[in-house]
């Protein structure tokens, strides 16, 4: 397949690139790190959208992968990067198996505000709770692999060689779903889901198994950034953070599993140089890109790079 | 020799609200037939295939296939039975090509022949001679659609887009096909065209054709039997030719310049 | 018996403050299907707004009891220039796209409204209390309240009764019920639709701009006020119905009671028990407990 073949070429050289730019440029290791742990929820986000949904409560899991990954640290003791992301995304999927029973019964606005009250349920619940430190949150515990410390100076390039190759293999992962007869289905749906029924599928039934990986996706990218920031508290599960999530999977559009990672490396360079320069127009910046991508872009930055044609 | 007939519909009723969508129907198909559904608009021939297709649910009656009951079961059911329906305003995918709509039906048939969860997706289309790409080129073929393959299915003009409506529905090798008015909106000289292209396509394999339509012409070329619907009711079934010429179908469903020539002539024989 | 009826007054204290917020809102999609998330921010710029007229008139050392007139000028003016500049703006291009779209336009709006208040006011915070502590303290069956909240009661029921009597006496009123019901029957019959999109928008701007001034006095009024009041506004109109004024009002006082019971008995379910109440209602009736303004089409 041709198409698919670009793909993996042009993943490959990210992961390439990406590497020696953190070897080079050791500060742009945090920055890149938490890009792409938050690219991963766009991702996923990304996957609904193409579905046809909008979630303004990706918060809930990516805030849900997080605590489980500091939990496990802090309560626990179980340091390995590796089993603290695994265990944020299986947190996350299980959760989203359930809530997903519920939420692939709705669409378009009452989905997003359905998902929202979902995560904002989270948020409340967190904020009032004393063991997890409330408003506060709590610090994490830092992070090794394979015995190693990642963390700190000495360990910081593996944690964030570790972020490059979980985004690749997620980004990956998904697009070859996207060549599978499920994955195909979901521009069927959201283009007409009536046809679809009438063909012999269940609607539902792939709503809810695209739900549960968008949500796994955004709890591997809430467990990384607990990891990555030292930190979590409840804003993750803010409805705000959602609508960032939901802000960088429009600019980014719905072309290609790398613009999620692209917009999302875009937008936390914008946001750290906005934040220097002028910490009150940033915001302003922001909601002007949206609309203007909304009017003029629909499919998002990532269709200026696409070449003619569709969605890979 | 009296054959069980491969779809019946007894006693089947829907009213919504003051409006009776169907009264009592009670019709028995026979397998391998071509039948033709007429009535004036509002009269319940889309309402009866919305029941047989189990997208509504009648309030009294039963819908069986092939002797089993299939009143309760889904769209989605009833299709991977096989029975399947093309739809008045073409039901696509508009965002995708030509290619890739019969593409998402032939994954759909792919998968759903996958008996558990975990098992490899067989090359091979059940039903269909070749990997999902020879199977497209095929049905784009047998459809005559081909030039059209890599057009997006959103602007393609009215035929094309109801020759792919009828396409997909033939992707599941149904055994019964139920065509919602395939001409409609085509222009005459394209009618025939279409008609017979579907009719060739689908005749091949033995499919029992139901189709709706308004156009008296394709309804006595390709109807070997037809049903005649007014206000829920069918005012009569029987072999085309007679159901067409009989005068209560003449007066309210083909009705206008028929009615007036019949009018006509009576009067001029009094 | 009196922790029974701290909970009730508080409701109905609480409940009274979200209608005068909420109702703006259910107005705007009742009649323009656009669920409109910047309604936050226009609720911040009416408490911005009254802070600094209402500010400069007391300094100005006019009539401390015409500050609250005051108050409501501010929103009122806020709302005539903010409601129009934005439907006329932006809002009619995206007429007809889906209701999703609408939804993120209006997400984009409120980003950039947060920073244009900050631009104006800059990220001190204001504070204009003395219309809220000069009416002073009611004191009844061992309670105490500050008259203040009392009204805002009165403002919110006078509020959605002028509302409900705009719609269903005047003419106008009847008109925008008919634009409701059917937008393309009613200008097939040569009803301004356009005129009554902006006339609605712009209400619905005042009344969300009227809320945030009303509670510019108990507050101290900074940037992001308006962030936590969208998702409360939200959950109300959704729980009552959207589109649906009684709708709103019963949600208000639902969400008003509940937020009390909890506050009063199990203080670590209060933020968490609205939503719930919001993601069961929408489990049970999406469309909320009320129909809405829509007819129903067969």
């Amino acid at each position: 397949m041709n198409a698919r073949d670009r793909t993996l070429v042009t993943l490959v050289a990210a992961l390439v690139a990406l590497l020696a730019l953190g070897a080079l440029l050791p500060p742009w290791q945090f920055l890149a790190t938490v890009a792409l742990a938050k690219g991963c929820a766009v991702l996923g986000l990304m996957l609904l959208l193409r579905t046809g949904l909008v979630s303004f409560g990706q918060g809930l899991y990516f805030c849900l992968g997080a605590y489980s990954a500091g939990s496990l640290g802090q309560f626990f003791g179980v340091t390995d990067a590796l089993v603290l992301l695994t265990v944020g995304s299986l947190v996350a999927a299980v959760v989203a198996v359930v809530l997903g029973f519920l939420l692939a019964n709705y669409r378009s606005i009452f989905f997003a505000m359905l998902s929202l009250a979902l995560s904002m349920i989270l948020y409340g619940l967190l904020v009032k709770s004393e063991a997890l430190g409330s408003t506060d949150g709590f610090n994490v515990t830092p992070p090794t692999l394979a015995g190693s410390a990642i963390s700190g100076h000495d360990g910081r390039f593996s944690l964030y060689a570790l972020a490059c190759v979980v985004a690749f293999a997620a980004a990956l992962s998904l697009d070859r779903y996207f060549h599978t007869p499920l994955g195909r289905l979901a521009a069927a749906i959201r283009d007409n889901e009536l046809r679809v029924e009438y063909m012999g599928a269940s609607v539902r039934q792939a709503i809810h198994v695209k739900y549960v990986i968008a949500c796994s996706l955004a709890g591997l990218g809430g467990a990384l950034t607990g990891l990555t920031v030292g930190h979590i508290d409840p804003e993750m599960a803010y409805w705000t953070t959602s609508g960032e999530f939901v802000f960088v999977a429009i600019l980014a559009g719905t072309g290609s599993v790398a613009a999620p990672f692209l917009g999302s490396v875009l937008f936390e360079i914008v946001r750290s140089v906005a934040y220097q320069h002028s910490p009150n127009t940033w915001q302003l910046a922001l909601g002007t890109a949206m609309l203007l991508v909304i009017m003029f872009l629909p499919n998002g930055l990532w269709s200026m790079f696409a070449t003619r044609g569709k969605a890979a | 020799m009296t054959v069980d007939p491969i779809l019946e519909a007894r006693a089947l009723s829907k009213r919504f609200g003051a409006v009776v969508a169907a009264a009592n129907i009670n019709v028995a198909i026979e397998n391998d037939s071509v039948v033709g559904l007429i009535g004036a608009n509002g009269a319940g021939k889309t309402t009866f295939v919305n029941m047989i297709t189990g997208y509504l649910k009648p309030d009294s009656g039963t819908v069986s296939f092939e002797g089993r009951d299939i009143t309760a079961l889904l769209p989605r059911e009833v299709t991977r039975i096989g029975i399947c329906r093309s739809f008045q305003i073409p039901q696509l995918y508009n965002s995708l090509t030509v290619r890739e709509n019969l593409g998402i039906a032939l994954g759909i048939v792919l998968r759903n022949s996958r008996t558990f969860l975990w098992a490899r997706l067989p090359k091979r289309v059940p039903g269909h001679a070749g990997t999902l790409p020879e199977a497209a080129a095929t049905m784009l073929e047998r459809f005559g659609l081909t030039d059209h393959g890599d057009r997006l299915a959103g602007v393609l003009p009215e035929g094309i887009r109801k020759l792919l409506d009828i396409a997909m529905a033939l992707v599941v090798k149904p055994k019964v096909l139920l065509l919602d008015e395939p001409t409609s909106g085509i222009s005459s000289d394209e009618k025939f065209d279409i008609m017979d292209r579907v009719m060739r396509a689908v005749r091949a394999d033995g499919v029992t054709v139901l189709f709706i339509e308004h156009d008296m012409d394709i309804v006595s070329r390709y109807a070997q039997r037809v049903m005649a619907f007014y206000e829920g009711r069918i005012l009569a079934d029987g072999l085309a030719a007679a159901v067409l010429a009989d005068k209560e179908v003449r007066r309210y469903v083909i009705g206008g310049p028929q009615v007036r020539a019949d009018e006509q002539a009576e009067n001029a024989d009094a | 018996m009196r922790e029974l009826l701290a909970v009730v007054i508080d409701g109905a204290i609480y409940a009274s403050w979200l209608f005068v917020v909420a109702i703006g809102l259910t107005l705007i999609y009742g009649v323009m299907k656009i669920l409109n998330m910047a309604h936050g921010s226009l609720y911040a710029l009416g408490a911005y707004a009254a802070a600094s007229l209402g500010g400069a008139w007391l300094a100005g050392g006019h009539s401390p009891y015409a500050s609250y007139a005051i108050l409501v000028l501010a929103a009122l003016i806020v709302g005539l220039i903010a409601g129009p500049l934005l439907e006329r703006g932006l809002l009619r291009f995206m007429y007809g796209k889906d209701e999703i779209v609408l939804l993120l336009v209006t997400y984009a709006v409120f980003l950039i409204l947060e920073d244009v208040i900050k631009l104006i006011w800059g990220v001190d915070p204001y504070f204009i209390a003395q219309p809220y502590g000069m009416l002073g303290n009611l004191d009844f069956a061992g309670l105490t309240y500050p008259v203040y909240s009392f009204v805002l009661i009165a403002v919110a029921i006078f509020t959605g009764i002028g509302v409900a009597w705009v719609l269903q006496r005047t003419r106008p009123g009847k008109l925008l019920l008919v634009v409701i019901h059917d937008r393309e029957v009613s200008l097939a019959m040569g009803i301004n639709v356009s005129l009554f999109y902006l006339a609605t928008f712009t209400a619905g701007a005042m009344l969300a701009a009227i809320g945030g001034a009303l509670t510019a006095p108990t507050v101290s009024v900074v940037p992001g006020m308006g962030v936590e009041v969208i998702v409360l506004a939200f959950a109300v109109v959704v729980i009552g119905g959207l589109g649906s004024l009684p709708g709103a009002a019963l949600g208000a006082l639902i969400v008003g009671l509940v937020r009390s019971a909890a506050v009063h008995y199990l203080p670590q379910v209060e933020l968490f028990s609205i939503y719930l109440v919001m993601a069961l209602v929408l489990v049970v009736r999406p469309k909320g407990l009320f129909a809405g303004f829509e007819a129903r089409k067969i």
